[in-house]
């Protein structure tokens, strides 16, 4: 069989493969159910509004639910086997190894962060953000029905989130990824050798900087620049911006570290792929 | 016929075994449908009534319901898995290998309990999903919402501690590279920075606390094996009584009123 199809084939690469055709139904079912809404101007759900028995009507629909998974979790456990691979030995490490498909995005991460970003402070504010979610979206449309047009930023952010920076990363790590980390494309064959120039610099070096102690300091004045934009941006617009006056100072900092923290990993995606960029901000101490 | 079955219906429901057991009656009445659901310990987490588009399949996917569906059917499975399996270095291995190859539906079993663990990374996420795209947690609702986001934690970490247990070399190097991230802990890990060089060691940082030893070994083993079958999933059940809880109190499923 192509090694491909071997690998996306592969019993414990399933999720993934079901990821991948579910989330584009769902994704379809919620738009065209919030594009009607916005188009009736009032959402379906307000018409059906008046109350019905939990039993039967609520226990039914539970009850037939759990029939139709049980039923696709059986022909799943008959059809498939899950992996049993040789017994564990310390001495012989797999090339690639990989983490398991959840978090295929915090390791393809690595390629672009060291390992105390990538797989602490992001996946920290991950969950950190994600629970500060409703207390920094202050929009009071849009709660308990599905809509497009009355909340296009919290929409388009989070599913960007979502299905970029996760189930794309994810999918690329399981797919993509061959021995030493490497990109391969799909009808490429996984080469142990292949060879990879290493040709990234730093961006002060970029720039022409080659002594340490002046890198560090651009490094530094990038990125405490780049996390500045946020409050800048505030104090510039705040006194004609009655949405920034709502949201208030606090709740602002919040957002826009979250936001710029999150576009920071696709800059420095892009950097990566563009410019061949290593770290931003090289110290004694860490790297970014 | 009819009234055939409605004798057959009338011996088995008016005895005193049958109505020890279920005492509401079977007449179709409002007061009925509540008490069935009032009176039944595994439904009366369910209000009496539930506005209809709640119980829409375009409106909630179910995918909540099926999320907590395949944490029952791993638990169930995985106290089958249990009896067969002893969590160390010499035996973790070869027992998997006894249940695939010796026990009658071995193989069926560990497939179950391993796929439904995959669905119910799939379910919650998608469940996700969809209370993001309805707004549902917006005002009340914000709370559970950040329950939820731990209970995503939780199952990531039961499935990640579930994965070590065949002792394999899928699982023993998949839980290698994940743990492998927290010796970068800032401060804690001794990879990390802001460590403490001669305080922080890698025999006594946070990693370390994780695996019982610098490397996953027999103690790794042991640990993940306490962590997937009593801490977490009791941790999970605590929460989820949080979670159910929080949904009726909250004002039920989320509406557009």
């Amino acid at each position: 069989m192509d090694p491909f199809l071997e690998l996306v084939t592969k019993p414990d690469n399933v999720p993934i493969v079901a990821i991948v055709i579910l989330l584009p139904f769902f994704t379809w079912l919620a738009f065209s159910q919030g594009r009607r809404n916005d188009l009736a101007g009032t959402p379906a759900e307000a018409g059906l509004n008046d109350k019905v028995y939990c039993w039967p009507y609520l226990c039914r629909n539970e009850f037939l639910c759990a029939i139709i998974i049980m039923l696709v979790l059986g022909i799943w456990s008959i059809t498939i086997d899950a992996p049993l691979e040789e017994p564990s030995d310390p001495t012989k490490t797999p090339n690639p190894s990989k983490a398991p498909w959840y978090f295929l995005a915090l390791q393809e991460m690595l390629v672009y962060f060291d390992p105390w970003i990538a797989g602490v402070v992001l996946p920290g504010l991950i969950i950190a953000g994600l629970i500060a979610i409703p207390y920094i979206d202050i929009n009071p449309k849009g709660k308990g029905y599905y809509t497009l047009k009355e909340r296009p930023f919290a929409l388009i952010t989070f599913c960007f989130g979502f299905f970029v920076l996760w189930i794309v990363l994810m999918v690329v790590g399981t797919f993509l990824r061959g021995p030493g980390w490497n990109f391969f494309a799909p009808w490429k064959e996984w080469d142990p050798h292949k060879v990879v120039p290493l040709t990234n610099v730093n961006l002060s070096y970029l720039f022409g900087i080659r002594n340490e102690q002046p890198a560090g300091i651009f490094g530094m004045c990038v990125v405490v620049g780049y996390f500045a934009l946020g409050p800048i941006y505030y104090f510039l617009k705040r006194g004609t911006s009655k949405f920034l006056q709502e949201l208030g100072l606090v709740r602002y900092i919040v957002v826009s570290f979250l936001f710029l923290t999150m576009m920071a990993l696709p800059i420095k995606m892009i950097l990566r792929w563009t410019l061949n960029i290593k770290y931003i901000w090289v110290s004694p101490w860490f790297n970014i | 016929m009819n009234e055939r079955r409605n004798g057959l219906k009338e011996k088995i429901t008016n005895n005193q075994i049958w109505q020890s057991m279920f005492r509401h009656g079977y007449e179709k009445t409002g007061r009925r449908y509540t008490l069935q659901v009032l009176q039944n310990v595994w439904l009366h987490l369910h209000p009496p009534r539930v506005t209809r588009h709640a119980i829409n399949f375009r409106f909630t996917w179910c995918m909540g319901g099926i999320t907590f569906l395949m944490f029952l059917v791993t638990a169930v499975t995985g106290v089958l898995l249990m009896f067969y399996y002893r969590p160390t270095a010499e035996y973790a291995f070869r027992d998997i290998q006894y249940l695939e190859f010796d026990i009658p539906f071995g193989m069926l079993l560990r497939n179950m309990h391993r796929w439904a663990a995959h669905g119910m990374v799939i379910a919650v996420m998608l469940h996700m999903f969809r209370v993001f795209l309805t707004g549902s947690y917006k005002k009340p609702r914000e709370f559970n919402w950040g329950v939820g986001v731990i209970l995503l934690l939780v199952t990531f970490f039961l499935s990640f501690t579930g994965y070590l247990l065949p002792w394999d070399q899928l699982a023993f190097w998949a839980v290698t590279v994940g743990t492998n991230m927290a010796r970068a802990t800032p401060v804690l890990g001794h990879e990390g920075p802001f460590a403490p060089q001669d305080i922080v060691t890698q025999a006594n940082d946070v990693r370390f606390a994780l695996l019982g030893g610098t490397i996953v070994g027999p103690s790794t083993l042991l640990r993940f094996y306490i962590l997937h079958c009593v801490a977490v999933p009791l941790l999970a059940s605590v929460l989820m009584a949080l979670h159910f809880w929080r949904v009726r109190k909250d004002g039920g499923i989320s509406g557009p009123l």
